[in-house]
């Protein structure tokens, strides 16, 4: 099974490295510029409020779209490079 | 034609189109009755995925708690919509590649535990039917307006609707219903928005509008800032509540999507691990079509509203009694308040209704001044918002019938859905699989039918008192899904936890969850027999609607700390969760 060599294990290493960048982002982009930085960006005006705002209500809800099509985009090009994809 | 006969024929119209789609499909297939999602295009499913997932909730609800709230409420959006990532990420991939058509299937057979399995259906019915309670208020409202009667005889035609529905079944399990239900949805949602972004600020994207200008050339969020605040309520871009309990309520909306049985099914169908990546992400594509929209919604019915309450302006006079009997503009308050879900009543005998906050000290002079003896708009439930919203706006008669009809989709295709998932797991996976596997296939469809019937009437009595809005009904179910589900399915594939801190974690979870949301809500959801409020919580600031996420990481602890204490996992499930973790070699998935 390719899960026991030692491509298996990079590639899990890999997966988990790309996560967590990606959950890093979206915590950022929710719970920080929608929630707790939002008084950090408040001098940044958007539509009669702040950027913040903007984030709570929009702004997250798009990038969490980019996440999940950069993830699906990145880990399909490295299931080929480590030869795990589905043939 | 009056409207009655509109709504009537547009409801009667997009019925028609799903039954006659679902028998046009069923006669080419049986086998998608199963695996809807088999063979579908990742687009195609990921709107089908939408529509079943988008509930009374999302669509009647969560806008008018965004409208009376503002910014605060936000975490609806970001929760719901959050979720996803969690699922693609973390979930969906691996639960395709290991191959079996249930949750508590995975959960068993990961966890080599038949006691796990049955815990985690009790957990899934547990969810399943809190959520079921929400989608009844949602039923209700929708009935009520729609055949002119009050809520309560709206709901209990409703409910009986929703049970034929589920019983017709299989219905529900076809892909191409699901993506008409999904476009009648979607257009009835965004259609009124676009009528009302241009009257408002002249742009025909909501989205946009919302942050556009009125015609006065002022923000259309500064004007409503304004009004609101010179009528004593909270500004409607302000953080007002209470920030921690906010972030935890918003992760656990994200992690209750993410545990609820009927949104990850859909990527167990999926034809390739791949596919179930992409699915995640169109079903956001179309989902988000409705999220980024609802907050305009909101926003602007707020306005409206506000507005036609004060028509000389905040500093001028209310609006009269005679008005609103006379002038058509106001015609919808006559046919809302035959519901009994809208109120008002000329306290001070001055002919005139007064809409203001009688709660706030800055309000007292003027109300004094004035002679106001508190606010006039006495009832005005969340709920009726969206629905209202195009007779608010006086649009023509036929965006008030799509709308009824988008809101029935709704709230009935995710009902019936969910009774589909609460039957089969008793009939299925309790009776079936815990008491008597020897059961005939006609004593197993009879359970599923008692199951259901059972559910519906739960459900019913429960959603005539409901714990809340239909929306904060409904988080309280994802608190439930996130507190039980999500980090077992997670422990699961990341990590080697045992049979032993799977149900520990699960049962720890559940039970604490469930306690502090009936210790706020009332012993299962009967009210008057509830200790606390969510206005004053038991711990902290923290409301039983975000607790979820407390009893997720109880869930995680739990766990963890018993699977240490235990015996470690066996060789073959080691192999087991190495091999869910790499996409080759995925089959197609099996029934067992």
């Amino acid at each position: 099974m390719a899960d026991h060599t030692s491509s298996g294990e990079a590639y899990w290493k890999a997966n988990l490295r790309i996560i967590i960048v990606s959950l890093i982002i979206w915590a950022i982009c929710s719970f920080g510029f929608g929630i707790l930085l939002r008084p950090m960006l408040s001098g940044i005006t958007v539509g009669g409020t702040d950027l913040g705002f903007w984030f709570a209500q929009q702004g997250s809800i798009l990038v969490f779209l980019a996440l999940i099509f950069f993830y699906a985009f990145r880990m399909n090009k490295l299931d080929k490079e480590h030869g795990v994809d589905e043939e | 034609m009056d409207q009655f006969t509109i709504n009537l024929l547009f409801v009667g119209a997009s019925f028609a189109l799903y039954i006659g789609i679902a028998i046009w499909a069923r006669a080419g297939s049986t086998s998608e009755f199963y695996a809807a999602g088999r063979g579908v295009h990742p687009v195609t499913n990921g709107m089908a995925t939408a529509a079943d997932w988008m509930s009374a909730a999302s669509f009647i609800s969560m806008a008018g708690l965004i409208a009376f709230v503002g910014y605060d409420n936000s975490s609806f959006l970001m929760g719901w919509t959050g979720g996803y990532v969690l699922l693609a990420l973390l979930l969906a991939p691996y639960l395709r590649k290991f191959g079996k058509f249930t949750v508590s299937e995975f959960i068993g057979d990961r966890f080599y535990s038949p006691t796990a399995r049955l815990v985690a259906v009790i957990c899934l019915i547990i969810a399943s039917t809190t959520y079921v309670i929400g989608q009844m208020t949602g039923v209700g409202v929708a009935f009520g307006r729609f055949l002119e009667v009050d809520s309560t005889t709206g709901l209990l035609i409703g409910a009986v609707i929703v049970f034929a529905y589920a019983v017709f079944g299989g219905m529900k399990g076809v892909t191409y219903t699901q993506v008409a239900q999904y476009c009648v949805l979607i257009l009835a949602y965004t259609i009124p928005a676009i009528f009302i972004s241009l009257q408002l600020t002249g742009n025909p994207i909501p989205a946009l509008g919302l942050f556009g200008d009125t015609s006065s050339g002022e923000p259309l969020l500064a004007t409503l800032d304004g009004i609101v605040t010179d009528l004593g309520f909270a500004e409607y871009t302000a953080h007002n509540g209470d920030t921690f309990n906010m972030v935890l309520f918003t992760l656990s909306l994200m992690i209750g999507t993410a545990g609820l049985p009927h949104v990850i099914m859909r990527f167990f169908t999926v034809p390739k691990v791949a596919d179930a990546r992409w699915s995640a992400g169109w079903a956001l594509v179309f989902i988000a079509l409705l999220y980024l929209t609802a907050p305009a919604v909101g926003a602007m019915a707020r306005l409206n509203i506000t507005q036609q309450f004060w028509p000389e302006g905040v500093e001028g006079q209310a609006v009269s009694l005679e008005q609103i009997e006379s002038d058509a503009t106001y015609d919808w308050m006559q046919t809302w308040q035959q519901t009994g879900l809208l109120g008002w009543e000329d306290k001070n005998g001055d002919g005139r209704i007064q809409y203001y906050n009688d709660a706030s000290d800055a309000m007292a002079e003027r109300a004094a001044a004035e002679g106001w003896e508190g606010n006039e708009l006495t009832n005005f439930n969340r709920d009726i918002l969206v629905l209202a919203n195009p007779e608010i706006a006086n649009l023509p008669g036929w965006v008030i019938g799509l709308v009824a009809a988008g809101g029935l989709a709704a709230a009935l295709s995710t009902a019936a859905g969910l009774l589909l998932a609460i039957s089969s797991a008793v009939s299925h996976d309790l009776i079936k699989g815990q008491f008597n596997p020897n059961i005939s296939e006609k004593g197993e469809l009879m359970s599923a039918r008692v199951a259901m019937a059972v559910a519906i009437a739960v459900a019913t009595y429960l959603g005539l008192n409901p714990p809340g809005f239909a929306a904060q009904t409904v988080a309280l179910a994802f608190g439930l899904a996130a507190a039980s589900i999500f980090p077992v399915l997670m422990m699961g594939i990341f990590t080697k936890v045992n049979n032993k801190g799977a149900v520990a974690g699960m049962l720890a979870g559940l039970i604490v969850t469930l306690v502090y949301i009936f210790l706020h809500k009332g012993w299962f959801f009967i009210s008057g027999t509830n200790s606390f409020t969510d206005a004053d919580p038991l711990l902290g600031t923290i409301k039983s609607t975000s607790f979820g996420a407390v009893g997720a990481m109880i869930n995680f602890a739990v766990a963890f700390t018993v699977s240490k204490m235990t015996a470690p996992i066996p060789q073959e499930i080691s192999e087991l969760v190495e091999s869910v973790r790499v996409p080759r070699g995925a089959g197609a998935a099996q029934d067992h």
